[in-house]
């Protein structure tokens, strides 16, 4: 067992874990984040999407003991921290508006890509944002409202700075 | 026509209500799924609850000679490890609820291997653990010894004189042989005189691949044992289904069962199951009283739930010079795999009535072995049958275009089934309800932009383009709505079709409705808002939808078919008739007005010539919860339910075309442009229906270029995880343009048709015509799907379907009939 502390969605945890213990299963079975789910066994589909220390990563991709001393921020973090009635991201709010979720089980990863993306690319192109979320697999949308969805995003997040994550 | 966003409703006003029905209202479901707050079945967590894990047979096909769990058994923090052998008296077998001839083999399917294994990833041992990671290490310490038997994959060799059997206690492998005639069946003439006379006949092998309905949630299932009582949650689409078959199968009471399917993460078909390992969890947690958990891993679910599709299609056609088509001939194999699930049989025959399509057959005769090899089962994916019929049908017009040199279009309408025809009795028996081929097809034709695409292939084709550009038309239509409970028992399924909702009016006003269609995705609890906002006209906001629990929704038959809306929506508004209609002796009485003297309009009722004198169905509810007063002779509640069985299906339909840039030189394939109307009767929520329109295009493209799984000649998935099954990315697909006709269902109250499957079982073929389109010209006839950049390369320079087997004699004959002069410019390695 190895010791970490780690902030997930701003509070500050400090816990044993083996070494060889996912982040996705650290936030799951430890943390009980379960907004962050496993869709896969080969980093393939991205549903565990989380952000280490602001960056998008696929927490089947990394090991616990990677998120020592580091800020992880999952689904769950987003909208205010995750009061029931706080106030949705942008993004969160822009996959409702278009309708770019069905089932919603790759939804929280396809969400902390799309911030991602907009993050490092605040205005993309239909194009750009197509292959920004390539590594996300949706099985029901088709995509199109998802890219919509973050057009819409990109919208509203350019025209109020500092919404971002 | 495309789908417009509409103003949200104004509820809650006292102005003239607003209809719901109609409105792309945003999804109730969206709140907790965007946030995170959702109960996916892997997400819970029970007081000493053990974890499962399942050793799995590495070989297709062999005895099992030795089986030693002794280590396993001592390993750290595992509690219990049991083998086929440990549980063979009690498993019973996973149901088949399809026997499609009465003289079907079914050999039966344990849900853990006893003595042979007979797929690769078979269950032959289980691991219970105090953690999944504790349960999973003791799997690599059993033993297993395996007697390799000969491996039976390809289906034709399959069925050859002296196979060698997946089962040896059947003769042979094949499990049925099912037979429509539309001449015996009286509702066409005789299939081999049409042909006989035929003055062009068409004959076509197309090839199916094998498809793996991939879900995004994997499967889970968690089952709390609490005395003799049992609870089931599952990621399933069909808790009501599975808690009767697995009551049947391990022999617990079903009132003792309880089944709920919590939040589910698509289905596609592919939860549409009893899953042997569903079956092994309650067993398991009925020997050991501890609440069991099973999530599978994504190899798990690739290689051990049910596969898709895996047919292939002999298709002949029989029409005059004039393209008049006179008889259709279908011979189909389909790969049954190693067992019969849930409806494994059932998917091709369901299929047997869809091959006519739109057209107008004098004759029809289907034919279809169900062939068993060791390969894990298939069954139910995304259109089950339908977009395998709809692939035949439009390939074959295209293929018989070809033979009679006529654009592909002109075909179809002179065969097609004109709008004023309807209802109209196809070939195959089923009567169509409603629709306009036509007026679908000129508005896709001016959404593609069809006259532009046509002049730049025309274009491409001359300047002998590397890029060449083909356009490809689907015209389908499909059976949904399962199903009328009688056709269904002439079919010999196992169960009916009807659909069951409960409305609870509760004392502040708000309504409960309960659904037996189980959801997950398709947005049941907005649209069941919707229609039920309309007919109580109560605010969208004060109804909430209960489902997918076996203890709150005590009947139902879940959710596949594209049945939602139609049959289960049927019955939550039949369901507020019966309340509106005991609220209204409770209206009178309190009034003091005369039943008949009552008006219901917007959520009220009034009294005719009295203004003023009201109440409303809210308000009556708490009324009647007091119970203070209320009529001599009536029960004191207007909560109802109802039960809806559709007396026949319903048939969406739709013009898909695809325009398709196809690189002669590297064998890449674009979609250029694609563009559908689809006319799914009554549209509930516009946002919806787009919404499963788009995701019916994604798989039904997908299945034209992306997707196979693929055995090798050992029987070992080589397409187990998501590295090699292609599921496409945002980055693979196009944008599609999409619009709908409406031609009300005349079946059921909402005038609704269903639209969960359209664009799966549409775009195939448009995909794939389009692709030939564009490099028939090359000598190029047919490609085998999905069309790979290989396939497309080796097609277009070697001719053949740039499959493994080398170009059949009719498609020769096609090739040489189409050889346009433009062939063999291209050069490459002919």
């Amino acid at each position: 067992m190895t010791s970490i502390n780690v902030r997930v969605d701003g509070a500050s945890y400090s816990d044993d874990v083996e070494p060889r213990t996912l982040l996705v299963h650290y936030l799951r079975e430890q943390l009980g984040k379960v907004g962050t789910v496993v869709g896969c066994d080969t980093s393939n589909c991205g549903a565990c999407t989380v952000h280490l220390d602001g960056q998008a990563v696929k927490s089947c991709t990394v090991l616990a003991v990677q998120a020592d001393g580091r800020e992880v921020t999952t689904i769950e973090g987003l909208a205010g921290g995750g009061a029931p009635d706080a106030a949705l991201h942008p993004v969160q709010k822009a996959f409702h508006e278009m309708h770019g979720l069905q089932c919603g089980f790759c939804t929280p990863g396809m969400i902390m890509a799309s911030i991602d993306l907009l993050n490092e690319n605040p205005s993309p192109s239909e194009t750009e944002i197509r292959e920004g979320i390539e590594g996300n697999l949706c099985r029901c949308t088709g995509y199109q409202n998802i890219v919509r969805a973050v057009q819409q995003a990109a919208g509203e997040l350019s025209g109020s700075a500092g919404g971002q994550a | 026509m495309t789908v417009t966003e509409e103003p949200q409703a104004a509820s809650g006003t006292d102005t003239a209500p607003q209809k719901e029905i109609g409105q792309a209202r945003r999804r109730k479901e969206d709140a907790r799924l965007i946030t995170g707050r959702t109960t996916w079945t892997d997400n819970m967590v029970l007081p000493g609850m053990l974890h499962m894990a399942v050793l799995r047979s590495p070989v297709a096909h062999g005895r099992i000679t030795a089986l030693d769990v002794t280590a396993a058994k001592e390993a750290p923090n595992v509690v219990a490890v049991y083998t086929g052998r440990d549980l063979a008296e009690e498993q019973g077998s996973i149901p088949c609820a399809w026997p499609v001839t009465p003289d079907m083999v079914n050999p039966g399917h344990p849900s853990i291997a006893v003595d042979q294994v007979n797929h690769v990833g078979e269950a032959v041992a289980i691991v219970i653990g105090r953690s999944r990671s504790a349960a999973a290490d003791a799997l690599e310490l059993i033993d297993v010894d395996y007697e390799p038997l000969p491996v039976v994959l390809d289906m034709e060799e399959a069925i050859a004189e002296g196979a060698p059997l997946v089962h040896d206690s059947t003769e042979s492998n094949r499990s049925y042989h099912f037979v429509f005639d539309a001449g015996e069946a009286g509702t066409g003439s005789d299939t081999e005189q049409a042909f006989a006379d035929a003055e062009v006949v068409v004959s076509r092998r197309f090839v199916q691949q094998r498809l793996i309905p991939a879900f995004m949630e994997p499967r889970s299932v968690v089952v709390q044992p609490q005395g003799d009582n049992y609870t089931m949650w599952s990621a399933t689409q069909i808790p009501h289904i599975l808690r009767v078959m697995a009551a049947m199968v391990t022999g617990i009471p079903e009132h003792k069962l309880r089944v709920v399917a919590p939040d589910v993460g698509g289905g596609f078909g592919g939860k549409l199951q009893v899953n042997p390992e569903e079956i092994l969890a309650l067993l398991v947690a009925r020997r050991l009283g501890k609440p069991i958990k099973w999530t599978e891993t994504r190899s798990e679910s690739l290689m051990t739930a049910h596969h898709g599709r895996d047919q292939i299609q002999y298709v002949d056609v029989a029409a005059d010079r004039e393209g008049n088509v006179k008889g259709l001939r279908v011979r189909l194999l389909a790969d049954m795999g190693a067992y019969l699930r849930l409806i494994t049989p059932g998917v091709p025959a369901l299929g047997a009535f869809m091959f006519p399509g739109i057209y107008k057959f004098g004759a029809y005769r289907f034919e279809c072995d169900g062939i068993f090899t060791n390969k894990v089962p298939t069954d139910a994916y995304r259109g089950a049958g339908r977009p395998e019929a709809t692939f035949a049908v439009e390939r074959i017009m295209d293929e018989l275009a070809v033979e009679l040199g006529m654009d592909p279009l002109e075909l179809r309408r002179k065969n097609w089934i004109n709008a004023d025809e309807f209802p109209f009795t196809t070939v195959a028996g089923l009567a169509y309800d409603s629709g306009d081929y036509e007026t679908a097809t000129q508005e896709a034709l001016r959404l593609l932009g069809y006259d532009e695409l046509r002049e730049e292939q025309r274009r491409r084709r001359e300047s002998n383009d590397p890029v060449q550009l083909g356009i490809g038309f689907s015209t389908f239509t499909e059976m949904c709505g399962l199903a009328p409970s009688r056709v269904l028992g002439s079919l010999s399924f196992g169960a009916g079709g009807w659909e069951h909702a409960s409305i609870r009016m509760l004392p502040t006003g708000k309504v409960e409705v309960v659904t037996g269609s189980t959801p997950h995705g398709q947005g049941h609890e907005t649209a069941w808002s919707q229609l039920v906002a309309d007919s109580l006209g109560v605010p969208f906001e004060d109804v909430e939808v209960l489902h997918g629990d076996t203890a709150i929704a005590s009947r139902g038959l879940d959710t596949y078919g594209s049945r939602s809306l139609v049959v289960g929506g049927s019955a939550v508004v039949k369901a507020a008739d019966k309340v509106i209609a005991k609220a209204r002796k409770i209206a009178a009485h309190l009034l003091e007005a005369s039943e008949d003297d009552l008006e219901f309009s917007g959520g009220k009722f009034s009294v005719r010539g009295t203004p003023g004198a009201s109440l409303g169905i809210q308000e009556i509810a708490l009324a009647i919860f007091a119970a203070h007063d209320y009529p001599e002779g009536i029960e004191p509640s207007i909560d109802a339910e109802a039960t809806f069985d559709p007396e026949n299906f319903s048939f969406p339909h739709g013009t898909h075309i695809c325009a398709m840039e196809v690189d002669t030189e590297t064998g890449f394939v674009k979609i250029r442009k694609y563009a559908c109307v689809d006319d799914v009767g009554t549209i509930v929520n516009p946002l919806i229906v787009e919404g499963q329109v788009h995701g019916g295009l994604a798989q039904g493209i997908a299945q034209a270029l992306y997707e196979e799984a693929v055995y090798d000649a050992d029987g070992n998935l080589t397409t187990g995880t998501f590295v090699d099954y292609l599921l496409p990315s945002a980055a693979d697909l196009p944008h599609f343009d999409t619009g709908n006709t409406v031609h009300e269902a005349p079946g059921n109250p909402i005038g609704a048709k269903g639209v969960g499957e359209a664009g799966c079982i549409a775009s195939t073929p448009a995909v794939v015509n389009a692709a030939l389109d564009a490099v028939r010209h090359l000598g190029v006839a047919d490609i085998r799907m999905p069309l790979t950049p290989e396939r497309v390369w080796r097609a277009v320079h070697a001719g053949g379907d740039g499959g493994d087997r080398a170009p059949d004699r009719t498609n020769a004959q096609a090739v040489d009939s189409a050889q346009a002069p433009a062939a063999g410019s291209q050069g490459g390695v002919q």
